[in-house]
């Protein structure tokens, strides 16, 4: 029977799907004083973690850091509800540190829900969205399965893997969204009527298995960090977790390898069940089985999912061989010889939105005031929904509020980097950030993330007033140091000496500015401090860590900097709207025809397009000086 | 990375090539005062008026040699051709001086000019009309039409092959750095400050051996620039009359000059050879014959091949001992003509001169001992080129001022792994060095690392 549909309420906003784009999405519309509905399909799914419970890492853990620096939730939902915060690279140069965190799977789900339904101006509300309102290339809502009409001046969709999703193992397939929830059909049918065009991707998760069966001294122990780090910029050290749980590493071995090898024909990666493309950095490990038939062992690293459960996350083992064949596998491996099965792992094929069709702000092309964010547009990883999620969120605040978009640039944020990549080159895998996409990373560290991007989030009404000023702070702080580095002259008095021999430094020939001795390798900040004494002013570790890699790699720095430069001039010459590409004389065929697709707006933004070469670029710029001489006589 | 050109500073000889009396090398964009003034010596350009004109010598920056004498003007935005700062060096004529201040530029910052580039950006920051636009579209036209030809040239596929093995070498580590930094739980080897100092320095031995080959592969792009010298009459205009014989006449692209001028060559068995006027070498008192007569010895001592022709038939002059002495340091090739007519020079007269070459004997006028002289300088050219790594040359400024680049970038990355700076800045380094040779090739493919790192190692989350 058909189902009645009624008008129901008007909003500012609508975000459909409360992932961790959605819920950052709502977060920040609502927080821009927007009138805002989130809806999903499944309450007790809001910001699940269907695959790794974990948060952060190399590129991800600088954008969770973004995301709180916009005055997102992400960095303080973690924060809350961490087992395990570990520092990565530590070794290495400043630019690469990288936190990353285990989840309690629970309880980060818990706390964002609580979060969201006590946020003023928000309203969490269960619905399956099965069509949008658009009238003239322009969306005005959204009707759900149950009938109700929603209006809203902006609408935002994150619908994630629930895309027409289809979960495989093995020989079984059947239409499902992550973890056996209820998928959306309807949604991708009307987009496809709407115009958009669709493709479809793969990912897949590994086994869970019971802890208790798990024996873990055929493991190696991966116990957190003791030296305190949080994600967000408020959380304090004194709320440094003492109390961590250890992950675990294992490794496969022949035995799983022959198991794999010999029931490839069950594979579904193989049997050509899986016809999306998935993920070349996530594979499954009968895909690493294949491509890297030298490699004696594969490692594997066992997670809790959280304190109040026994469930083992088996990372690094994503399959979707037939469950039969996923329990001989684990029972190859050490340590877990009788592990209990508690999930098995899946593949999932699901449908996104080719992401050139989106402009920067994550507006879609094809329908006004719709913006699309996560999974949805071809990423992988949370940290990649949030990052888009809460500029999706700011854009869709932005157009009620009939306000100019707000965009990231490459030079000023890792999610500047990954729009700029998606709506610039679209994607033929789900699309995961790597440090390597990053031009300017030593720019784009995780420690400066908030002296990147505080001032802006302030602007846009996400950072309180109190946030802000302990920001102006902080900022003012480290610039007194550094000048007084830079004035302060270190002279080569007998106890200067005695204190660099005795830290095997050479010692100094003349007097020299502070700032110059702490270039030196083996000088930290705090040797400066015993030789030129201490500021007057509260210096905290934060600061310290500052002045220190400002001070240290300026020459680095500075390399980049110029580089930034250059892009800032290349990304001012817009490229004027519905241009017609096929008018311009000389482009290359293949020009022609990338530039027609995506329509960059910038000549920064077309020389990124790959197969637009700089002979093309030229014959653009020219057209365009021409167009604007043509127009001015 | 996109390679983003649109604001570097560039650089081009902008005067025909040749012997005039002076050449131009011009400069435009932002960098292009300071530029210039890292190669000269004289006064401060950074702080000298606009629009103004300054005595002083090119530099080459490390050993302090000095290049040439010139005169610089410099010439600030906006009131300029292209509306950002330019500057002009006026050099000596010659080629060779001419391209090598091209080269320091080239290596301290600036980007060979494309051709139509000044004329392209004169048009884009406002200074030409729309019709003078449609010239430059043309160029830029053609220069991508030229573009294909050059890249099926078997020469420069040579160069592209090798350019390509070391980009190999580079992005290999770059890659394994790239894994280490996000994939840090792996047990991927880490690369080390050791490896990453090797492979910066054999990469750079390697550019280095490319850069030596850069004036033979010029030689082959240009022509050799050959000098026939010899006393009035001793039969030079014969030879050269006999050499430009219209089937040897070939013409040829210049490349590494702005305006596409097409000169003349003759091609002696394959040889190209581009024959320099000397006729006004001799002893003279006039003083407007004087400068001249400089002028003309400076070019001899530029030259890539002296061709000395001595009349057998007389006994050896006094000038003619000046002629021996003044080359001998050259590449030379000595004629005894005339060997129709009794011979006064023996072979043992110029042993006792200091001539090591054994002399080609020949009569131009009979036309008998001409195949010896083209077998030889057959020989003096291909049997340096033979010696050269798998006749590998690099041929153009373009490719010499990236060569440079690419070698100033692996110098810092030894600068910075002495420093103790770690790997993962250092690589920045790495990485623009590897995007300099890709420069050299046109290969620029977007998340090339990206792909190499997914297929080389096994990775997942």
């Amino acid at each position: 029977m058909e189902v009645k549909q009624y008008d129901s309420y008007e909003y500012d906003v609508i975000v459909v799907g409360a992932g961790h784009a959605g819920s950052e999405a709502a977060l920040a519309a609502a927080r821009m004083g927007q009138k805002t509905l989130l809806l999903t399909i499944n309450l007790d799914m809001v910001a699940f973690m269907p695959c790794n419970p974990s948060v952060g890492g190399p590129a991800k853990g600088i954008v969770v850091r973004e995301v709180d620096a916009l005055g997102g939730q992400m960095a303080k939902n973690i924060d809350a509800t961490y087992i395990q915060m570990r520092m990565l690279n530590t070794g290495k140069g400043p630019a690469v540190r990288a936190l990353r965190a285990q989840a309690d799977k629970a309880d980060y789900h818990a706390v964002m829900k609580d979060t969201i339904e006590n946020e003023p101006n928000l309203t969490l509300r269960q619905g399956l969205v099965n069509e949008l309102i658009v009238e003239e290339q322009i969306c005005k809502g959204v009707i759900t399965a149950t009938g109700a009409r929603y209006y809203a001046k902006s609408v935002v969709l994150t619908a994630g893997t629930s895309s027409r999703g289809k979960i495989i193992i093995g020989e079984l397939t059947y239409s499902s969204g992550p973890n056996n929830s209820l998928p959306s059909i309807k949604l991708s049918e009307n987009l496809e009527a709407n115009g958009f065009k669709l493709r479809r991707f793969k990912t897949g998760t590994p086994p869970r298995v019971d802890g208790n069966t798990i024996d873990y001294d055929q493991t190696e122990e991966q116990p957190g960090d003791t030296k305190p780090n949080h994600f967000s910029f408020e959380t304090p050290d004194t709320a440094y977790l003492k109390d961590q749980l250890s992950c675990w590493m294992t490794y496969t071995n022949e035995t799983t390898h022959r198991i794999i090898r010999e029931n490839l024909s069950r594979a579904p990666m193989f049997s050509g069940i899986i016809e999306g493309v998935g993920p070349r950095y996530c594979p499954s490990i009968e895909d690493k089985v294949v491509r890297f038939a030298d490699k004696p062992r594969h490692q594997l690293f066992l997670e809790p999912e959280g304190r109040h459960t026994e469930e083992y996350y088996v990372g690094d083992f994503s399959t979707s061989m037939p469950e039969e064949i996923q329990l001989k596998m684990l029972h190859s491996v050490a340590g877990l010889q009788h592990a209990e099965l508690m999930r098995p792992g899946y593949a999932i094929e699901y449908d996104i939105i080719e992401p050139w069709q989106l402009k920067h702000s994550l507006e879609t092309k094809v329908v006004a005031n719709l913006f699309t964010a996560g999974q949805m547009n071809g990423t992988s990883g949370y940290e990649e929904a949030a990052g888009q999620g809460i500029i999706a969120g700011i854009n869709a605040g932005l157009r009620a509020q009939g306000k100019p978009a707000f965009t990231l640039g490459r030079d000023e944020a890792y999610i500047g980097v990954m729009i700029d990549d998606l709506v610039t080159k679209g994607t033929n895998e789900p699309y995961r950030l790597l440090t390597s996409r990053a031009e300017y990373r030593l720019i784009l560290r995780h420690d400066n993330a908030d002296l990147r991007l505080t001032e802006k989030g302030h602007e846009l009404g996400l950072i309180s007033e109190a946030r802000y000023q302990n920001y102006l702070n902080k900022k003012s702080l480290i610039e007194q140091e550094m000048t007084r580095l830079n004035e302060t002259r270190i002279k080569p008095t007998p106890q200067t000496q005695a204190y660099l021999a005795d830290r095997h430094v050479t010692p100094l020939k003349d007097g020299i500015l502070a700032s110059e001795l702490l270039k030196r390798p083996e000088i930290k900040y705090d040797d400066i401090i015993a030789l030129c004494g201490d500021s007057s002013a509260p210096i905290d570790r934060y600061i310290k860590e500052q002045v220190e890699i400002q001070i240290k790699y300026a020459g680095y720095i500075n390399k980049e900097k110029q580089s930034v430069e250059k892009l800032k001039r290349l990304e001012a010459k817009k490229i004027p709207q519905n241009i017609d590409y096929q008018a311009i004389n000389g482009l290359a065929t293949e020009a022609r025809q990338k530039l027609t697709k995506i329509q960059p707006e910038t000549i920064a933004q077309a020389s990124r397009i790959s197969g637009v070469n700089p002979a093309d670029l030229a014959i653009l710029s020219v057209y365009i000086e021409q167009g604007r001489i043509a127009k001015v006589s | 990375m996109p390679i983003v050109t649109e604001y570097d500073t560039i650089a081009a000889i902008s005067t025909p090539p040749g012997e005039g009396a002076i050449s131009i090398v011009r400069l435009s964009g932002d960098q292009a005062v300071e530029i210039a003034e890292s190669v000269f010596r004289g006064p401060n350009l950074l702080k000298v008026a606009s629009h103004t004109i300054h005595y002083g010598h090119i530099i080459e920056p490390q050993t302090k040699k000095e290049i040439d004498e010139v005169m610089v003007s410099v010439m600030r935005a906006p009131k300029t051709f292209t509306r950002e700062d330019v500057v002009e060096i006026n050099c000596h004529g010659g080629i060779v001086p001419t391209n090598k201040i091209l080269q320091l530029l080239l290596a301290t910052g600036a980007r060979m000019a494309e051709p139509g580039e000044f004329t392209k950006r004169a048009f884009l920051n406002g200074r030409i009309d729309l019709t003078q636009a449609e010239s430059v579209m043309d160029l830029i036209r053609a220069k991508t039409d030229r573009a294909m030809q050059v890249a099926l040239d078997q020469l420069d596929g040579n160069l592209h092959h090798l350019i390509h093995e070391l980009r190999a070498e580079i992005s290999q580590v770059l890659v394994q750095v790239e894994v280490n930094i996000d994939y840090p739980e792996y047990d991927e080897e880490e690369i080390t400050a050791k490896m990453l100092r090797e492979k910066a320095i054999m990469v750079q031995q390697r550019i280095d051996q490319l850069l030596a080959t850069a004036q033979q592969g010029k030689i082959l792009r240009e022509g050799l620039a050959t000098a026939i010298i010899g006393r009035p009459n001793v039969g030079k205009s014969s030879l050269l009359n006999y050499l430009l014989h219209e089937d040897k006449a070939i013409v040829t692209d210049v490349a590494g000059t702005t305006r596409d001028v097409l000169e003349e060559y003759v091609n002696v068995q394959g040889v190209p050879l581009k024959l320099i006027d000397t006729a006004g070498i001799h002893e003279t008192e006039d003083k407007v014959e004087k400068i001249g007569v400089a002028r003309s010895r400076k070019a001899l001592s530029q030259a890539d091949l002296i061709v000395l022709v001595l009349n057998a038939s007389e006994p050896i002059t006094e000038e003619d001992r000046s002629l021996i002495e003044e080359t001998k340091a050259q590449k030379r090739l000595v004629i005894l003509n005339k060997t129709d007519l009794p011979q006064k020079i023996s072979p043992a007269d110029l042993a006792a001169l200091g001539v090591k070459e054994s002399p080609i004997f020949a009569s131009i006028k009979n036309q008998s001992g001409l195949s010896s002289i083209e077998q030889q300088i057959k020989v003096l050219f291909f049997g340096g080129i033979e010696n050269s790594q798998q006749n590998v040359l690099v041929s153009n400024n373009r490719q010499i001022g990236l060569l440079q680049q690419a070698k100033a970038s692996l110098v810092s990355v030894v600068n910075g792994l002495d420093a103790q700076v770690p790997i993962d800045l250092v690589q920045i380094d790495m990485t623009a060095c590897w995007e300099k040779l890709g420069e050299i090739t046109g290969e620029n493919v977007p998340d090339e690392l990206i792909t190499q790192l997914f297929s080389q190692f096994c990775l997942g989350k």
